[in-house]
């Protein structure tokens, strides 16, 4: 089962039904996407991203009504660091789509979900914890894993994996 | 007890609740889930779970092993189901590589994930019932287990920390006899499963402790992100081995039970009933369990057999460079989801063309399940939080990781 190439080009993939409904509604929202391994990930503009999911939540031809798991990638040093991603699932039509947003190492922030999806709450206060990746508009955003008073967030890259001596 | 509780009048933080610690020592939180109670009187006003005891930093110890070593790490994720974690990592690796696994390692693989899923369930049932007060369950339920556990002993000489899977295959073919031993348990399970039944299904004290308690609305449990049994208790039918099959679950037939009702006897019939579909199935795997090799044919990823290393040049030196420096993966990133007794278990793995992870993430089933509690048992007795715990089979340590 050798790996197709992968496909990195937005045009090519207008026809998928989740790139054509976003982009019908928001212009300019879907920055880039790609098709590997036969997962669509989508890379989306930050300012709309609370919109765009709002628009996949509910549009009757794309339903992606569960929010399968929420994370974060650093890619430090590179810039933007870090990349939030989301992995929504339709329970209708049994498919899966990969959002991401790219965000700046310095005071990362982006909209929460947890008015869309409840279960956004934990998911977003493990990355808070784990990257400081700020979500703006959860109610309750605090420490989930590491200690209250802990220093630095540990999932990092430029934390050591052994801890500050 | 669901009969008697009636909802508070009092809103959280008005004069007149307490605030009381339940866990984290306490023995129905199974581990160290810390819940913080506002209770009025025995009534629930309002309750938050804090979780974190038992954190242990594996997705950051992941970024700093070879991908193979890391398989080693995910038994300790879920040590209930430590080969249901096995299976999601090298599925995700493997889907990274592009790598075909043979049919027979597929199969082996699914036979030993539903007999995951019957231990872990009858742990949950054992644990859950001894909550509730049930204690004879517990001596019936560990009985059985002990024999699975045997026989996970028996195919990778580990009880519970097995291993088994890697990536590309198995770590080494079954056992001579193993089949027939599985076979042997597979007979004799059902009837065991009847003993259980007997023991709760119709007991009046059993029912009263868990009809119409912790109840769950479909449109919650979606929201919440609850998956798994606690999903389908719910009225949602999805069952990631139907719905988005896995290695080789499309060649099996089976049902998947659902619910409408929601509540705590809900949940406890719907795994009671999993656990009948799952020896089916463990059957129908013996029964078409295909031949040929366990392990792909890729000397640079898997490790060669100790009689080719001993006899063979090449196999030697690729056992040195696997230990040594791993193997490259290509870059990529890759969402694996499989359902564990708990639910949708996902591992997320980024790669970034060397030989160690950039990044994994587990969306672990518990961690999301364990959201939907404040909306179960708010309105409840806190005898009734007992119940609800034990009815959404939560893991610790997959929750904390």
């Amino acid at each position: 089962m050798p790996l197709d190439p992968a496909i990195t080009d937005l045009a090519q993939l207008r026809d998928r039904p989740e790139v054509a409904r976003l982009h019908a509604a928001l212009p300019e929202v879907v920055r880039a996407a790609r098709l590997d391994r036969g997962e669509l990930t989508l890379w989306l503009d930050p300012a709309s991203l609370r919109e765009a999911c709002s628009l996949l939540q509910s549009d009757p031809e794309l339903r992606y009504d569960f929010l399968s798991d929420l994370t974060c990638v650093d890619w430090h040093p590179q810039e933007p660091r870090f990349e939030v991603v989301y992995h929504l699932l339709s329970l209708p039509r049994r498919r899966r789509v990969r959002l991401k947003v790219r965000l700046p190492g310095d005071g990362a922030s982006v909209e929460s979900l947890t008015s869309l999806w409840p279960a956004a709450s934990f998911f977003e206060r493990e990355v808070f914890d784990l990257f400081g990746v700020r979500f703006l508009g959860h109610p309750d955003l605090r420490r989930i894993l590491m200690p209250d008073d802990w220093n630095g967030h540990p999932l990092r890259k430029d934390y050591p994996v052994e801890g500050y001596r | 007890m669901g009969a008697l509780a009636k909802p508070p009048v009092l809103e959280p933080g008005q004069e007149g609740t307490m605030v009381l610690n339940m866990g984290p020592q306490h023995p129905s939180t199974h581990g160290v889930l810390r819940l913080v109670l506002e209770i009025e009187g025995e009534h629930i006003v309002r309750l938050k779970p804090d979780i974190g005891y038992l954190h242990t930093g594996i997705e950051k110890t992941c970024e700093a092993k070879f991908y193979q070593q890391v398989v080693v790490l995910t038994d300790r994720i879920d040590y209930l189901c430590p080969l249901t974690n096995n299976l999601c990592y090298v599925l995700a690796v493997e889907k990274l590589l592009g790598l075909e696994v043979p049919a027979k390692a597929q199969w082996v693989r699914v036979l030993l994930n539903e007999l995951s899923r019957i231990s872990s369930h009858l742990v949950w049932l054992g644990t859950h019932a001894l909550d509730i007060g049930a204690m004879s369950v517990f001596l019936y339920c560990f009985r059985e287990r002990e024999d699975i556990q045997r026989l996970f002993e028996m195919v990778s000489g580990q009880r519970m920390m097995t291993s088994y899977f890697r990536i590309g295959g198995l770590a080494l073919e079954p056992p001579l006899g193993f089949f027939d031993r599985v076979r042997d348990f597979a007979g004799r399970f059902p009837e065991r499963v009847d003993e259980y039944e007997d023991l709760l299904t119709a007991n009046p004290i059993w029912v009263g402790r868990t009809k119409g308690v912790g109840r769950l609305s479909a449109g919650d449990a979606v929201a919440l992100g609850a998956t798994g049994p606690t999903l389908r208790a719910s009225g949602v039918d999805l069952d990631l081995r139907r719905d988005m099959p896995y290695s080789g679950y499309e060649n099996f037939r089976f049902r998947v039970p659902v619910s409408e009702d929601g509540d705590v006897f809900a949940r406890y019939l719907l795994r009671v009933q999993e656990m009948r579909e799952s020896i089916a199935m463990v059957r129908q795997a013996l029964d078409g369990m295909p031949e040929g090799p366990v392990k792909a044919a890729a000397p640079k990823i898997v490790l060669p057999d100790r009689e080719k290393m001993k006899t063979e040049m090449e196999a030697l030196i690729h056992h040195f460079k696997i230990v040594t420096e791993g193997f490259a993966v290509p870059a990529g990133e890759v969402y694996q989801a499989i359902e564990s007794p708990r639910g949708e278990m996902g591992y997320y793995v980024v790669s970034n063309g060397t030989a160690k992870p950039h990044r994994v993430h587990m969306r672990s089933p518990s961690f999301a399940n364990l959201q939907l509690l404040p909306k179960m048992c708010e309105g409840l007795l806190i005898a009734d939080v007992v119940a609800v715990i034990g009815s959404i089979d939560i893991v610790l340590g997959e929750i904390d990781r």
